[in-house]
């Protein structure tokens, strides 16, 4: 037990210098380059205003996001996984990213006239209408999904057809855009962190952090369902409704981060599966270490992805999907 | 399904009786939505026109025009299309002896679309059939990475584990796409393969379908007997003295050609190369010889279908015909996931 705790604290403190460290990295590159000295100088309040508004107004919003979603993200699919009790569950795989994501789009050509002209109630309504749709899409997969119980592979499969669906929708209502508006649309559906300001930190961040924090309390329900539902009933759990509560954090957590970074695949899965090797499958433990390795990904990728091809830049969530797939592919042939 | 079927082979005689009146049953049912699709459109041309626009071609009328430069092209190429993806996807599921595998649940169209956009950004200047060729490299190359997949997990590609690697290796291969299009970019052609459609059909692609498929669908044809042995189990293939890895090979290369050669010219249309090879299976058994004609002319005549819904459902625009051929696709799809098949 004491190695174990100090394994898990190692890795906390080591992820957190880790995060700590892209993020200084991060807030130098850019196409302002602003040398570490001089962010700190602008920190303490000593910096030009030039500087300060580069970093305060523009890079800084984007990379409270990124570890915000990165987090949620990772949570959401070390519970999914732990709920259906699949290694290889995830909120995009299933599919809700993509629910989520037809509604936001749906929302926002329905009642705002473009992506970037976002103002006032309209960036809260935002995760209002990507909750929504994540919640819709939880409940047609499960639905669907459903024969007397449901099974973990029928519902990665149902999830992958659903997924499909939702998908074919989203091109029937790009074609109504203007190539400008379905482009961003693409761009967006498949991973991008598209409007760092702090309105929209202050519209989806405080909702993630209360499921993180919910969450993580939950942990040690989701050891006990792990044992099996009859092991579980046993030692007195309420197995059907505290799956539903996972559950609904989980989906919770998918559908707010979709509303600020689009549909990120593969993070949710791979985070946690790193996770769990690094401190074993224990929820208590596994479920901090791999939020935080989800933040550290997300905020490497972004840092990654809006510098390596300057001044273009290629979206969060395309860099995360090249770099983890591999990953992905080696865990689909070692898991029987 | 191997197990079940075993014994309909036995019954060929009476089959075939069935999958002939079948079989000409759908080549009417394509014929008659050719002409549909060749008539109907922005402007709609009476039928005794398009065929005086066959066979009695005058440069001079502007509806003959449209016929012959737009029209007939568009449909040929979709019947074309259509009937590979769907060959494609019975030999897929032959090989595998996987209910999910086709084309598109495998990222086979993402490696073709993939290639093209390298081609497209590398090599701007390739001709028609350098790209198709570009095409086929990237069909093979998401049909070899699938397979390799497959055949070092442990436990072997169940249908889960194929659709996850397809929906991985796919993503990837898209991924890689965008990041190159942004980049270079081409964006917009992007759009186009990945969307689907036919809109850009003219002669020169149907040449290439012609040729390219042609020569797919002959070794289709040629295997079909030793697939159909191959799908009841490895074991009764080479114990039957088959050379299955020889089968194996000739049907990756049927495979690629077909796939690579629909997707150079329609990009990814989905779902055809699953839905219609298992129809097929249900309406006439499964002898692969039988199977490959009849899932030809089916999903020639679902794509010429869906085709010219997409350019009536919300005219004048183009509905993308992925879009459509999705929204029938998709149900089945969750209805084989949802049932417990043998080997699901």
């Amino acid at each position: 037990m004491g190695q174990a705790r100090y394994r898990f604290t190692a890795w906390m403190t080591g992820l957190l210098f880790l995060i700590i460290g892209i993020l200084l990295i991060s807030l130098n590159m850019g196409p302002v380059q602003i040398s570490p000295g001089d962010v700190f100088q602008t920190f303490i309040g000593e910096g030009s205003a030039r500087e300060e508004l580069v970093l305060f107004n523009f890079r800084l919003p984007g990379i409270v996001i990124a570890i915000f979603v990165g987090m949620a993200l990772s949570l959401s699919g070390a519970i999914l996984q732990g709920v259906t009790k699949n290694g290889l569950a995830d909120p995009g795989i299933l599919g809700i990213n993509s629910g989520a994501g037809l509604v936001v789009v749906l929302y926002i050509f329905l009642f705002q006239s473009s992506m970037s002209s976002l103002s006032g109630w309209g960036i809260y309504l935002l995760p209002v209408s990507a909750l929504l749709g994540a919640f819709i899409a939880a409940a047609i997969i499960y639905a669907l999904a459903w024969k007397k119980g449901v099974e973990p592979i029928r519902l990665i499969l149902v999830g992958i057809g659903v997924n499909a669906g939702f998908g074919a929708g989203l091109i029937l209502f790009q074609v109504q855009m203007n190539p400008q508006d379905f482009m961003q649309a693409m761009v967006w559906l498949s991973g991008d962190i598209w409007s760092a300001n702090w309105h929209f930190v202050s519209a989806v961040v405080p909702g993630i952090i209360l499921l993180i924090i919910y969450a993580l309390f939950k942990s040690s329900a989701l050891n006990v369902l792990n044992l099996g539902d009859d092991l579980a009933m046993g030692l007195g759990a309420p197995v059907e409704k505290e799956r539903l509560i996972l559950l609904v954090i989980a989906v919770g957590l998918a559908g707010l981060s979709v509303a600020a970074a689009g549909g990120i695949a593969f993070l949710g899965l791979v985070a946690p599966h790193i996770a769990r090797r690094v401190v074993g499958p224990k929820h208590q433990v596994m479920l901090p270490v791999s939020t935080l390795l989800g933040a550290a990904i997300l905020l490497a990728a972004d840092t990654i992805g809006s510098n390596i091809i300057a001044p273009a830049e290629i979206p969060v969530g395309i860099v995360v999907t090249i770099v983890s797939t591999p990953y992905f592919v080696y865990l689909l042939m070692k898991t029987a | 399904m191997a197990q079940s079927d075993e014994l309909k082979t036995e019954q060929l005689p009476k089959r075939i009786g069935r999958a002939a009146f079948i079989f000409i049953f759908s080549c009417i049912g394509l014929v008659f939505s050719l002409g549909a699709s060749v008539a109907f459109g922005v402007s709609d041309i009476e039928l005794s026109t398009v065929w005086q626009a066959v066979v009695a071609f005058d440069p001079a009328q502007t509806n003959h025009q449209v016929i012959q430069e737009l029209r007939l092209p568009r449909a040929v190429g979709a019947a074309l299309v259509g009937s590979f993806l769907a060959v494609s996807g019975a030999v897929m599921q032959g090989l595998t002896r996987n209910p999910l595998a086709s084309p598109s649940v495998m990222g086979v169209t993402h490696g073709a679309a993939f290639a093209l956009i390298v081609a497209l950004v590398f090599f701007p200047s390739l001709s028609n059939i350098g790209m198709t060729f570009a095409s086929f490299i990237g069909a093979g190359l998401a049909v070899l990475l699938v397979f390799t997949v497959g055949s070092f997990s442990s436990g072997g590609l169940t249908p889960v584990k194929l659709a996850l690697a397809g929906v991985a290796i796919g993503g990837m291969l898209s991924s890689l796409s965008t990041a190159i299009s942004l980049h270079f970019q081409v964006a917009k052609q992007m759009s186009f393969w990945y969307a689907g459609g036919l809109a850009n059909t003219d002669w020169t692609s149907v040449q290439i379908l012609l040729v390219a498929g042609g020569i797919g669908l002959v070794i289709a044809i040629a295997i079909s007997k030793a697939m159909t042995v191959l799908s009841l189990g490895e074991d009764v293939s080479k114990g039957l003295g088959q050379n299955t890895i020889l089968v194996k090979s000739l049907g990756v290369v049927v495979v690629f050609l077909l796939s690579g050669a629909a997707v150079s010219v329609a990009g990814t249309v989905g779902f055809i190369g699953l839905v219609i090879p298992h129809i097929s299976r249900f309406l006439v058994g499964a002898d692969y010889r039988l199977i490959i004609p009849v899932s030809a002319v089916l999903g020639g005549w679902l794509l010429v279908a869906a085709d010219t819904g997409a350019r009536l459902v919300n005219a004048p625009y183009e509905t993308p015909v992925g879009a459509i051929t999705a929204f029938i696709g998709v149900p089945f799809f969750l209805y084989l996931a949802r049932g417990n098949r043998g080997n699901m």
